[in-house]
């Protein structure tokens, strides 16, 4: 049961987050068109589901808070409240807050820290403003509901809520547990006393372990009002018999509640006696009274005016009741497109197709030494197969990355508020997919990219009419495929970059020599150089360039790059280019001694042989002649100390990496090979070089070359004037 | 072979799971490994050197599919690394790091058998004289009149400490790290 909860947990938190990031999209669709009422109402939903889920789970700091704010919300849906920028401010506000509530008490089953809490007092006392009538309103409303039913004459004594609940068969099927229920209830007030109901039991052998048999009655001591009551049981609602008297309710509502219920009239009777809801008295009386009224009446009069005022009272859980149909509707119609499926279930999905891949690659080498035609045609359509379903697999990881470009409304509007600038955020591409792991790791390198831009790239809105352009800036995020890699770009109307600066400033750090003419880009992609901008440089360049080199490192990681272009006075573009996918890529095989590398085949620019002469000369020297370039090498025999004699022909691998060429002196050339890449674990993690393995078809493991960092690790070594033998061999502990 | 060891380990583990050793040999010398982290004992072969690794990462073998590190037992003691003959296996064990689990393949000269040792018959490391690091030895356990060598697994094949081993200040670490693991 516990670990059912914890599945259900986990959905409620992925469900929050989905919510609360739905209720801040639509807040901020109400600052454009305040009177959508049907915004406000989804909004109202969000918060609603998110308290009452957060009910059934006992999560109180977030019942507590989100109340607040679906009271407000509930305020403003009946118009008792008008939208206006501060109350969406807060709201917003509140919406963080809620993510933050989630985060901590339902992910990390923590309290909240310190400075949370001050900014939830504070959030309150905001809230308040919009609130406080309706708070008012509401203890008001339950003052008079007393008064009201006390008219009608022959009350019991007791002050305590009466709750009868009978669970429907299903309620655990359904995935819920009657006690959190009561667990939830208990948050509202005090149970004075419970009473377990097992008259529905069955027999041992008719029972059905999944099935819920009980009832409960409960007396309840509390100051909340009724719909607040109904409303923690309203998940149950379907299936289950609830009835809340009120406290000083007419005996005539318990005896009615008495004749309502499955279990015989003596025994209920009993039982409210026993938790002390009537007296002994007040039972007899009742029920004697009850058939005495009856019976010159002929009919049930009497009952039925309670039945309606009862229905009066219930107005508002049934409309609670109509919002929750209404909503299962919407997130219906949602679901029908969609499958929640869990990311760990795919993953390995994709790692099974990875061995499929490699399986295959298996088939085909030894078809091909079988020599059997039929075998090897076989195997080539399986090849085929096989590699459809790799795409398709991976199609499956591939989320648009609307989601991702979408939360930067938020962004554009808080800082375009903090700077004071008017900026307008156009999205466009947003339904280009790209793989899951890389939507996560981009969201950093991106919000940087986009907080630049609207500091130092869009001018302030007099500097922009001065300049003859619109007072409002407008910044762009655009997505699209093109051959194998996504491409995002971020585009401001800006001032642009200042070529001479950057050049002058290039010049002075001796990045680019004096006698040499570099390409207007090669300029601008000078800001992502370490520690390229200084004080100097932001207030001459715009500022650009801080912490730009960490964007360009991010980037880098995920095997992307980044480009800049800009115009002077019309704005800038940052494009990044990313891979579709980190799992699999196409790699180029090669051999060392008895090892197999992989080289990502996007490096490779040509093979070339090692000449006799050239090889004569690497005694002394380690580039060689590249029609006319100076190419320096790497022999990765010497580099990875491999043992053994050298081969008798050798090939150099040319790759280009970050603008550079560089080669790799390698034995043998084997191919492209589907490279399904598999991290190598943490005891290589200081290693460098070398980036992660694969599996070959013969089931052997190869290495994926890490090329930049080869060539850094070469720069380094022979900067360093250190012999190449610094073995780490002889790191052994004694 | 190895089916073979691997079969009697389950049903020893069906058996009684506690006390249960795996005893194998290493430069002729026997030591024995708790049962619990064992997952299973293949064969020598297919394995691929990676390179600028201390000796005693031998290199890395695909395990159906996962690429698991191979550590040579001998070399991480400190002594000349194994010779492979025909009889080396790779055990996989599973070993508790800080945060998650890992395999990690043993390379030892043979596979002997699987020993139930009362926990009355170990006695606790000693401080010294095994020329075995101490905290490596959960225990020395009494078979057959003989001292049988316990390794603490998670410690002999402690992740975190290899890595560290395998960056470029190894040496400094290791003699760091030596503690006396009193049982």
């Amino acid at each position: 049961m516990s670990l059912d909860l914890d599945q259900a947990l986990q959905t409620y938190i992925a469900e929050a987050r989905e919510l609360l990031q739905d209720m801040e999209d639509a807040l901020l669709r109400l600052e454009v068109d305040p009177n959508d009422a049907d915004t406000i109402g989804a909004i109202f939903r969000a918060a609603h589901t998110i308290k009452g889920s957060a009910g059934l789970f006992g999560l109180d700091p977030i019942v507590s808070f989100t109340h607040i704010v679906e009271d407000v919300l509930d305020r403003v849906r009946d118009g008792d409240v008008v939208i206006e920028a501060n109350l969406i401010a807060v709201l917003l506000e509140s919406g963080d807050h809620m993510l933050h509530l989630v985060n901590v008490v339902a992910a990390q089953g923590e309290q909240l820290d310190a400075e949370a809490i001050v900014r939830e007092n504070g959030l309150r006392v905001r809230l308040q403003a919009y609130q406080d009538n309706s708070g008012m309103g509401h203890a008001v409303q339950v003052e008079e509901e007393i008064p009201l039913q006390s008219s009608g004459g022959g009350l019991v004594e007791t002050d305590n809520w009466h709750i009868s609940l009978r669970f429907g068969q299903n309620v655990m099927r359904d995935g819920m547990d009657p006690l959190s229920f009561l667990r939830y209830l208990s948050t509202l007030g005090e149970i004075v006393s419970i009473t377990t109901m097992f008259d529905a039991l069955p027999l041992a052998d008719e029972m059905d372990a999944e099935s819920c048999y009980l009832g409960f009655e409960i007396d309840f001591k509390s100051e909340a009002d009724k719909a607040t009551i109904a409303g923690v049981f309203e998940f149950a609602r379907e299936g289950s018999l609830v009835h809340i008297l009120p406290p000083h309710s007419k005996l005539t509502e318990y005896i009615e509640l008495i004749c309502l219920l499955p279990e015989s009239e003596t025994r209920l009777g009993e039982i409210l006696v026993a938790t002390g809801a009537l007296t002994q008295q007040e039972l007899e009386s009742g029920l004697s009274e009850q058939q005495t009224s009856a019976r010159p009446d002929g009919s049930t009069t009497p009952l039925g005016e309670i039945l309606v005022e009862q229905r009066s009272v219930e107005h508002e859980v049934v409309q609670a009741a109509l919002d929750k149909q209404t909503q299962s509707k919407d997130s219906k119609n949602k679901e029908s497109r969609y499958i929640r499926v869990q990311a760990d279930k795919l993953d390995e999905l994709i790692n099974m197709v990875g061995e499929l891949v490699i399986a295959g690659a298996g088939v085909s080498l030894l078809a091909q030494r079988v020599s059997d035609n039929s075998l090897q045609e076989a195997a080539s359509v399986m090849s085929g197969l096989v590699e459809e379903i790799r795409d398709g697999a991976l199609r499956l990881r591939m989320v648009p990355i609307g989601e991702t470009f979408n939360r930067f409304q938020r962004v554009v509007r808080d800082v375009g508020r903090e700077l004071g600038k008017d900026i307008e955020l156009i999205i466009t591409g947003a339904d280009t997919e790209l793989d899951k792991t890389v939507v996560e790791k981009i969201g950093d390198p991106l919000m940087h990219l986009v907080r630049n831009a609207m500091d130092h790239g869009i001018e302030s809105a007099s500097i922009r009419q001065a300049r003859g352009k619109s007072a409002k800036g407008t910044l762009r995020l655009n997505a699209y495929h093109d051959s194998g890699s996504i491409v995002i770009e971020i585009v401001d109307d800006g001032g642009g970059l200042n070529r001479d600066r950057i050049l002058q400033k290039a010049r002075d750090r001796g990045l680019i020599a004096p006698n040499v003419t570099p390409s207007d880009q090669e300029i601008y992609n000078m800001i992502f150089e370490a520690g390229f901008s200084t004080a100097e440089a932001i207030t001459n360049l715009s500022g650009r360039g801080v912490g730009m080199d960490v964007v360009k490192r991010n980037i880098t990681a995920l095997r992307g790059a980044v480009d800049l272009d800009s115009t002077v006075g019309q704005g800038t573009t940052v494009s990044i280019r990313l891979p579709l996918t980190l799992a699999i890529i196409d790699g180029f095989l090669v051999g060392v001694g008895k090892s197999s590398y992989i080289v990502p085949l996007d490096m490779v620019q040509e093979c070339i042989e090692l000449t006799e002469t050239d090889r004569q000369l690497t005694r002394e020297r380690s580039y060689l002649n590249l029609r006319g370039e100076v190419l320096p090498f790497v022999m990765l025999r010497e580099h990875f100390e491999v043992e053994g004699a050298g081969a008798r022909r050798e090939n150099v691998v040319v790759v280009t990496c970050a603008g550079q060429k560089a080669g790799l002196v390698v034995d043998e050339l084997m191919g492209e090979f589907q490279t399904v890449i598999k991290p190598l674990g943490k005891i290589f993690s200081t290693l460098r070089g070398i980036s992660g393995s694969t599996i070959l078809g013969s089931g052997e493991v190869a290495l994926i070359l890490d090329v930049p960092s080869l060539v850094q690790q070469a720069v380094n070594r022979e900067s360093q004037h250190v012999s190449t033998r610094q073995a780490p061999h002889q790191l052994s502990c004694s | 072979m190895g089916a073979l060891a691997k079969n009697e380990i389950y049903a020893a583990v069906l058996q009684q799971d506690k006390g249960q050793y795996l005893t194998f040999l290493i430069g002729g010398e026997m030591f024995a490994i708790s049962i619990l982290g064992i997952k299973e004992i293949i064969e020598y072969g297919n394995l691929t050197t990676v390179p600028m690794m201390p000796d005693f990462i031998r290199g890395v073998i695909n395990l159906r599919g996962a690429v698991v590190p191979v550590v040579d037992m001998s070399a991480r003691f400190g002594r000349t690394a194994s010779e492979v003959t025909r009889r080396s296996c790779i055990v996989i064990i599973e070993v508790e790091g800080d945060d998650e689990k890992q395999d990690v393949g043993v390379v030892v000269d043979s596979v002997s058998e699987v020993l139930e040792i009362p926990a009355a018959d170990i006695e606790p490391a000693p401080s010294f004289g095994a020329r075995i690091r101490a905290d490596f030895i959960s225990g020395m356990g009494k078979v057959d009149g003989q001292f049988v060598i316990i390794l603490n697994a998670d410690r002999v094949l402690s992740v975190d400490e290899m890595a560290m081993l395998s960056g470029a200040n190894g040496i400094e670490v290791s003699s760091e790290v030596l503690s006396i693991g009193q049982q």
